[in-house]
């Protein structure tokens, strides 16, 4: 598992909307680009499985959910484990604030999903960036 | 009448790039080669949702698609809902068939994509063969 110190960011993933679809891009641009070595993931199926060590990782680990819609899967799944959750995103939210970027595609992304999940992950980038220089590591 | 429907549910895992497959797999079966006989659900929904979440896999007959061994979404469907009628898992599939999966697990390449047709297709057959059945 990563460093005690590696923030895990948790998408829903959800399967049935373009907002899954958002929430998990945004999630590996994070992890993978903007902030790579700050953060990682694990999968929300494991947790949500009973998984031991990735229920024992999210206890020792800053987290963050992210959530395609109101059901908020991530965040729930996250606080009933009694996680160390430090920031909740929605991607319902971003769309409220930029509402000319409706995205219909599921199965990949169209051009408003890309522009949808540039805006979350910088979000997180930044939140990011907020913990760290305020030394929040719980 | 309506067609009968049958539950394909995704692990979707963020880890690798077999839970990618099995995410776009399952989107290519809802859109594409059975949009009128399947349903699907998000797989966190099963513990945090209400009660009608749990009644799915008593309401359809269920294939779980996971990316790996550890077969999250079969187990998740039969601790909070039901008995899973088939259960697909990627990495097997893709030892079987002698593939690899070299794709990144944002965005599938072409290899991903090949493996997520073919994903798309087995679960195909299982449906059919679960419609033939009843």
């Amino acid at each position: 598992m990563s460093e005690s110190n590696t923030i895990l960011i948790f998408p829903c993933s959800g399967i049935g909307k373009s907002f899954g679809t958002i929430c998990r891009d945004a999630t590996y641009s994070v992890i993978e680009e903007l902030r790579k070595g700050e953060t990682d993931t694990t999968c929300l199926s494991l947790l949500v499985a009973g998984d031991g060590a990735a229920i024992r990782a999210v206890k020792s680990h800053r987290c963050f959910s992210v959530d395609g819609c109101t059901n908020d899967c991530a965040q729930k799944t996250l606080e009933i484990l009694g996680a160390k959750l430090v920031a909740n995103f929605r991607v319902v939210d971003i769309l409220r604030e930029n509402r000319e970027l409706k995205s219909t595609s599921i199965t990949f992304l169209d051009e408003n999903g890309r522009k949808l999940s540039t805006l979350l992950a910088e979000k997180m980038a930044q939140k990011v960036d907020d913990l760290n220089q305020s030394g929040a590591v719980s | 009448m309506s067609a009968p429907k049958i539950g394909v549910v995704a692990c979707s895992g963020e880890c690798c790039g077999e839970g990618t497959i099995s995410r776009i797999a399952t989107r290519f079966v809802l859109e594409k080669l059975r949009s009128d006989n399947t349903v699907t659900i998000c797989l966190p929904l099963f513990s945090i949702g209400e009660k009608g979440e749990r009644m799915f896999a008593k309401s359809f007959p269920t294939i779980s698609v996971d990316g790996c061994g550890k077969k999250c979404a079969k187990f998740t469907i039969e601790k909070y809902s039901g008995k899973t009628t088939r259960s697909i898992v990627v990495s097997d599939q893709l030892e079987k068939w002698g593939m690899k999966n070299r794709s990144p697990r944002r965005e599938l390449n072409g290899e991903g994509l090949e493996a997520a047709s073919k994903i798309a297709e087995e679960i195909v057959t299982a449906m059919d063969e679960i419609l033939m059945s009843r």
